[in-house]
């Protein structure tokens, strides 16, 4: 369907593409079997401008906007969101800065992000802290002009490999979820550490670590925004990030539907190909309904906060749940059109299934999602 | 560091056609890319102007749609473009290529380095990279696989042998001809596509480079073709099948023939 981009967008895609298909789906195979972060992938997305596309163009960058973003991470994930999520997560630990940080914190750091020096991380989950983020036990202490913290983020998302970590702390537990701030803190503080890589279901070539705080102390002007309005901050940058999970959700469906339509026109069982049979035909329809309804919704949503910055949350709960449910589903019927050969890891599809599993739980859970949306609804006829 | 990278529009060698009346190949109606080995001698060029600072100029010599592989080279990274095109440069052999090509550089002026791929995937005679050095007066290096280093002054740099390679440093100015292990070529930026869709090239003609019409286009090149042909399959192949004693038992029937 035609969507109707602009140059500048058509622009984005392709070079999205390109990287996709010359760079991404020859190695990821290999990165998956490996657990191997795709750091040389990452160099050459950043030489083409990619990690510039979220940030604002005094910073060096291609001025934001979601559906921009969400256009890359479409590309992306058709080859491998588990690099596609790396990059995503990079965009997620510097939109705490982009969303609320000083002058002094966006030229320092949104600038090496935008020329691809650096990249970034973002540290909410902890162990007792994940759907539930009011539960977190890190602090912040002012201590003279330092902050001290102490704690440990659980599953954070290029932990190891970045160079600019974004976390939250508690700095005031009497306040609840208004006693949140936000802290910058860099790859070779003393006092941090990253822990050993987790061993995951899929997005093997993404890296998933602890963040552990031990007095780390960073200079006083590393807070994001002014003490407390950390909890803001996280919500506003989860509802900025979301479309794009959405996205890597659209990445795998459209890669399904590829893998799944080409292997049934070539397989041919009672001596026809299996795409004639009405069976695996109705499958392919449905798998082909699901993406293009997700697409329409999620290019409507980024549309939408582009346009409406303070309107997000629901739109973005919204083409969140339902691309990723329907790239769960398109991923586990792509398996089943290719039956044995769609289990096997000789083909793509059986990484797409476990890779697609992570979408509906990371980012907020999809339930927390619908709850978001519930929520939402419950305010608007409240009016 | 100035550096000019000759750039050539090749047809894709996926689908090539010769024109049978002039034996030339006929680029009607076939995709059109920047020559492969060029692609790696513009990201070498690149590589040193981020690493030396400078500048990348891309130099093409074509018909006027040949602004395509100027613009694929600002997106990658280089600062200029200049095209080379007159309707008397058709029919150029490589003489008269690196004549016009020499000409086009004096007017574009000073250099330290000249990039060129070893050779066109078209023609592929790998001569006008040497054959613009001696235009030039300037040594050369052919088929480089690895520049080991690179300063103000010189560079070190491997080049690749039949039985592995020579280690060469040349100080500047030089020409240099790369083959393809040299690097991996560099996805456009965003950024580039957006200046590349904006640029004006410079576009030269014979007359801006004072060129010497008796050795330009199919008039001032000592080489025709005289004919192009699809060599004849070869005759007398075999194919031997059965296990392995089998086939050995096959073979030396065969060759037993000749004894």
């Amino acid at each position: 369907m035609d969507y109707f981009l602009s140059e500048e967008q058509n622009m984005i895609v392709e070079i999205a593409k390109q990287i996709t298909d010359e760079r991404i789906i020859p190695q990821r195979a290999e990165l998956d079997e490996k657990d191997e972060f795709p750091r040389e992938i990452l160099k050459s997305m950043a030489q083409a401008d990619l990690f510039a596309v979220p940030i604002p163009e005094e910073y060096g960058g291609l001025g934001g906007g979601c559906f921009n973003i969400v256009l890359a991470l479409e590309q992306l994930g058709r080859g491998c969101i588990g690099i596609g999520t790396a990059f995503a997560a990079s965009a997620l630990g510097v939109y705490p800065i982009i969303i609320a940080g000083s002058d002094e914190l966006k030229e320092k750091y949104l600038t090496s992000v935008a020329s691809g020096e650096k990249f970034a991380a973002f540290g909410l989950t902890e162990a007792n802290a994940g759907s539930d983020a009011s539960g977190i036990q890190t602090t912040a202490v002012l201590d003279g002009d330092e902050w001290v913290l102490n704690g440990t983020k659980q599953w954070i998302t290029n932990g190891g490999e970045a160079q600019i970590y974004t976390v939250v702390a508690i700095t005031d537990r009497k306040k609840g979820a208004r006693g949140a701030s936000i802290f910058v803190v860099e790859e070779g503080d003393a006092g941090f550490t990253c822990g050993p890589k987790e061993k995951k279901m899929g997005i093997r070539a993404s890296s998933t670590t602890e963040l552990i705080f031990k007095d780390c102390r960073i200079p006083k002007n590393r807070i994001i925004g002014r003490p407390g309005t950390g909890f803001i901050t996280v919500m506003k940058t989860l509802d900025s990030s979301r479309p794009g999970i959405a996205a890597l959700g659209l990445g795998i469906g459209q890669a399904c539907i590829d893998e799944a339509t080409t292997y049934a026109k070539q397989r041919v069982q009672f001596g026809k190909p299996i795409i004639s049979f009405q069976a695996v035909q109705h499958m392919l329809a449905d798998m082909a309904i699901q993406l293009e309804a997700s697409r329409a919704l999620v290019y409507s949503a980024a549309r939408h906060i582009d346009a409406h910055p303070k309107d997000m949350s629901k739109v973005s709960s919204m083409c969140k749940v339902m691309a990723t449910d329907m790239a769960m589903k398109v991923s586990i019927d792509a398996v089943q059109v290719m039956g044995g050969y769609g289990y096997m890891r000789e083909y793509p599809v059986e990484k797409m299934m476990r890779d697609a599993k992570i979408l509906q739980i990371y980012e907020g859970t999809n339930q927390v999602q619908r709850n978001v949306i519930g929520q939402e609804l419950n305010k608007e006829y409240s009016r | 560091m100035k550096i000019i990278v000759c750039v050539k529009q090749v047809p894709d060698t996926k689908d090539v056609r010769l024109d049978p009346e002039t034996n030339t190949l006929a680029r009607e109606g076939v995709q059109s890319i920047m020559n492969p080995y060029d692609q790696h001698a513009l990201e070498e060029a690149v590589r040193l102007k981020e690493q030396l600072g400078g500048e990348v100029t891309v130099l093409s010599m074509g018909p006027p749609q040949a602004v395509e592989v100027l613009r694929q080279a600002i997106s990658c990274g280089a600062d200029h473009g200049v095209l080379v095109s007159d309707r008397s440069f058709a029919g150029a052999d490589t003489w008269a290529t690196s004549y016009t090509l020499a000409k086009a550089i004096h007017k574009i002026g000073g250099f330290d380095l000249i990039l060129c791929g070893k050779q066109a995937i078209d023609g592929d005679t790998a001569q006008v990279g040497p054959g613009l050095a001696m235009q030039l007066e300037i040594p050369f290096v052919t088929c480089v696989q690895k520049v080991r280093e690179a300063n103000d002054h010189e560079l070190v740099m491997e080049r690749m042998m039949d039985d592995g390679y020579d280690v060469v440093a040349v100080s500047y100015p030089a020409l240099l001809t790369v083959v393809k292990d040299l690097n991996v070529p560099r996805i456009p930026s965003l950024k580039g596509k957006m200046k590349a869709k904006k640029i004006e090239f410079t576009v030269l003609s014979a007359a801006d480079i004072g060129a010497d019409s008796a050795c330009i286009g199919l008039a001032g090149s000592p080489t025709q073709v005289v004919n192009v042909f699809p060599p004849p399959p070869r005759a007398g192949r075999a194919i031997l099948n059965g296990t392995i004693d089998e086939q050995i038992e096959q073979l030396v029937e065969k060759l037993a023939v000749y004894l």
